[in-house]
């Protein structure tokens, strides 16, 4: 039986140094149930076969039978450390379909949210890569720190993980009165963490000698395999959707793309931390000038798109993620496709990870930032 | 020799007057080993899980968290209701093991500890074997814990503790070699391997002070290596969770399971210890040259808590490595020890000759 299972799974031969290793679907490293079949030999890594579907949930196929606000909550489940912008897209979608001009008020309180968002999760890539790494200490760090954001969304919106707040023509409530106050104590209070951080590890001798050079992806081959977000511009390639399709609140703001051109896992480490210092920027230029006004348009009863295909992308947290509906004119969508960061992604490994060791292997993915529900969906 | 202060060899001349007075000496010294075996069989129990219980609450001062706080007050019958619960836990053992090697890994790798600890003096007559080459006793001991733990991550027939056990295979025997070397600067200095000896040399200074330059790297390079020996992070590669999920013992379960667990810990109070005893005066009190009142006030503390405090001041420095480093590669390992600790080491043996050879030391 195990010879048929590895006749199955692999598509070359096995060498006589090689060996077969199951990484997943229970791993620690794997933060969820993502299984990568390795070929080794000794402690090199020869390949990366990653398998994926541990956690499909068909989210895809759920949605044809499904409301547009109501297939909004699904999105949460897939990437949900970026639940807010995952929403954003799709109501981005639906409005730009039915060209719905949502107030200003709005676009502000979107924007700060994704970068609310983009701030939590990257706290918990750092931590979890930390400990990926062997740095027990920084996982905690970099929770407690998570802790202040999410309470921030659970004052205005109830939720703290799924947030739901986006629907079809704005959100959902109106921000908390203490909102702006607990965003800029939070704010005061970070930019003296992320110095800690760095101190903790960006800085550490070990941490560097473990990350630098270590798994380099080129540009050419970051847009081959189509690695956004972060992973990317840490290769110099440039595709934060915030800077060249503008959404939201993001044409109004000042911000750099954080950029880095090594492509190996410190510079992914790198971009995600310089990531966080521009979130803060975007956040500051925001949170004083929301504008007064409605919180949300008021939508029919029954949200029918026109027949057509309509796609909208956003940044999140991983890269890039575009939400395609293909619509027939009903109160259901004919066809939706999520392009999911994470899936692009993933797929980069086996091409830089070749040739290393396992505990390079470990580092590169943790620098991916993979959350699985977002490569399985 | 004079009888020190809080002398505990008046105490066990007595015992063993009074036993060989009623008993034949054959029947003395069973009933003397036995003694001395049950001692050592609870001291390694206690201290282990206090060391556990210790670790915890270290590590939860590292991480701004409580630690256990709800079994027994500040949580100290912790540990202890942990090991009840892996003395109570199923043994498994996995199909298509090999039995015999599986089940005497654990054995071996728990007998290092309880070989070493019998030439640790923990206080003025308080050493159970006083050899003549007490250290050299210590390395060729602890040598054996790496076959347990080889033995662990070959008979597991498990790929994640193969690798684990050859890493462990590969740092252990190279880190050795440290840590016998920055033993051995220290016997130069020292001119004796016999460890009471050694402690009685130290009554007015440390060797930590008394050896200049050499003796302070080859305590650095001790305390480093002891860490790397001991399979502690950073250096935890055989059981790097989040690479080989628990490595060499991933198939153990219950007491093998704790056997591994408690291995670590008395191998890190031995590592302290050994330090302890060469570099920082074993349980001699801290003396300050001609500052008679001073040294009159330390000769106060009786020589075992002298000897836990430094202990205990060590383990707190091992613990506090592995709270904040991230953990090495395999390859990096090696590079330290081959190309920097060896080299240092060898040159710092020459160093140490040099300088007992012309009489710098005090």
């Amino acid at each position: 039986m195990a010879e048929i299972i590895e006749k199955l799974v692999t598509t070359d031969e096995i060498k006589a140094d090689e060996y077969l290793v199951n990484m997943g679907p229970q791993h620690p490293s794997t933060h969820g149930v993502l299984r990568l079949l390795l070929k080794l030999e000794g402690e090199i890594v020869h390949n990366v076969d990653p398998h994926v579907g541990y956690i499909h949930s068909g989210i895809e196929k759920m949605t044809e039978a499904l409301s547009y606000p109501q297939l909004i909550h699904l999105t949460d489940r897939m990437d949900y450390l970026s639940s807010h912008m995952n929403n954003e897209a799709v109501c981005l979608c639906i409005e730009n379909a039915l060209q719905v001009e949502v107030p200003e008020r709005v676009k502000y309180i979107r924007t700060i949210f994704d970068e609310l968002q983009r701030l939590a999760s990257h706290q918990l890539w750092w931590c979890a890569s930390g400990m990926d790494l062997g740095a027990l200490t920084a996982f905690f760090y970099g929770l407690r720190d998570r802790e202040d954001i999410l309470d921030i969304f659970e004052e205005t919106c109830g939720a703290r993980l799924t947030l739901n707040y986006s629907v079809p023509g704005g959100v959902m409530f109106d921000l908390h009165p203490n909102f702006q106050r607990r965003v800029k104590d939070f704010i005061k209070k970070f930019k003296k963490k992320i110095p800690e951080y760095d101190t903790l590890l960006t800085g550490n001798v070990i941490f560097q000698e473990r990350s630098k050079g270590v798994g380099i992806l080129s540009k050419e081959d970051a847009i081959a395999f189509g690695v956004t977000g972060p992973t990317g511009r840490a290769s110099g390639f440039s595709c934060d959707i915030r800077k060249h399709h503008p959404y939201s609140a993001y044409p109004l703001v000042n911000f750099n793309e954080a950029m880095g051109s090594d492509g190996d896992t410190f510079t992914r480490w790198k971009v995600r931390m310089d990531e966080m210092w521009e979130s803060i920027s975007i956040i500051e230029q925001l949170i004083d000038n929301i504008p007064e006004g409605d919180y949300a348009v008021k939508m029919k009863g029954v949200i029918k798109l026109p027949e057509g295909e309509f796609y909208q992308r956003v940044e999140t947290a991983r890269g890039e993620f575009g939400v395609f509906i293909v619509s027939d004119g009903k109160k259901n969508p004919y066809r939706v496709k999520f392009r999911s960061p994470g899936f692009s992604n993933l797929f980069a490994i086996n091409h830089i990870a070749k040739g290393w060791k396992i505990a390079d292997l470990v580092a590169i993915m943790a620098t991916f930032d993979l959350v699985i529900p977002d490569i399985d969906r | 020799m004079a009888l020190e202060k809080y002398d505990f060899t008046p105490i066990t001349q007595s015992i063993h007057e009074g036993l060989i007075s009623n008993m034949s000496p054959l029947l003395t010294t069973i009933v003397e080993w036995t003694i001395i075996g049950v001692i050592y069989l609870l001291f390694v129990a206690v201290f282990g899980l206090l060391l556990v219980y210790v670790e915890r609450k270290v590590c939860a001062a590292f991480q701004q968290r409580m630690g256990p706080m709800r079994v027994g007050p500040w949580g100290l019958l912790q540990t202890i209701a942990d090991f009840i619960k892996l003395l109570m836990k199923e043994l498994i053992t996995p199909k298509s093991v090999d039995k015999f090697l599986y089940n005497l890994a654990p054995f071996i790798v728990i007998i290092v500890p309880f070989l070493t600890i019998s030439v640790i003096p923990f206080g003025p007559g308080l050493q159970a074997l006083d050899f003549d080459i007490g250290i050299f006793f210590v390395t060729a001991v602890s040598s054996v814990g790496v076959i347990g733990v080889l033995l662990a991550g070959w008979a597991s027939n498990n790929k994640y503790s193969l690798i684990g056990g050859m890493r462990s295979g590969a740092q252990i025997v190279s880190y050795e070699l440290s840590v016998g070397m920055s033993l051995i600067t220290m016997v130069i200095l020292a001119g004796t391997m016999q460890v009471s000896q050694i402690v009685a040399l130290q009554r007015d200074g440390w060797f930590l002070f008394k050896g200049h330059i050499p003796a302070i790297i080859a305590f650095f390079v001790f305390v480093i290596a002891g860490t790397a020996e001991t399979n502690r992070g950073p250096f935890d590669l055989a059981e790097a969770e989040s690479e080989l999920t628990a490595g060499f013992h991933t198939e153990y379960s219950g007491i093998k399971f704790a056997f591994f667990f408690l291995a670590e810990y008395i191998n890190l109070f031995i590592v302290s210890a050994m330090a302890t005893i060469v570099f920082l005066g074993g349980w001699m009190p801290f003396h300050f040259g001609s500052w008679e009142g001073f040294n009159g006030v330390m000769d106060l503390i009786p020589g075992i808590i002298w000897f836990f405090a430094k202990v205990f001041g060590i383990i707190f420095l091992i613990m506090w490595f592995k709270w904040t480093f991230p953990r090495l590669r395999i390859d990096q390992i090696l590079t330290l020890e081959w190309k920097y600790l060896l080299p240092i080491n060898l040159f710092n043996i020459l160093l140490m000759a040099t300088v007992v050879l012309l009489g710098w030391h005090w």
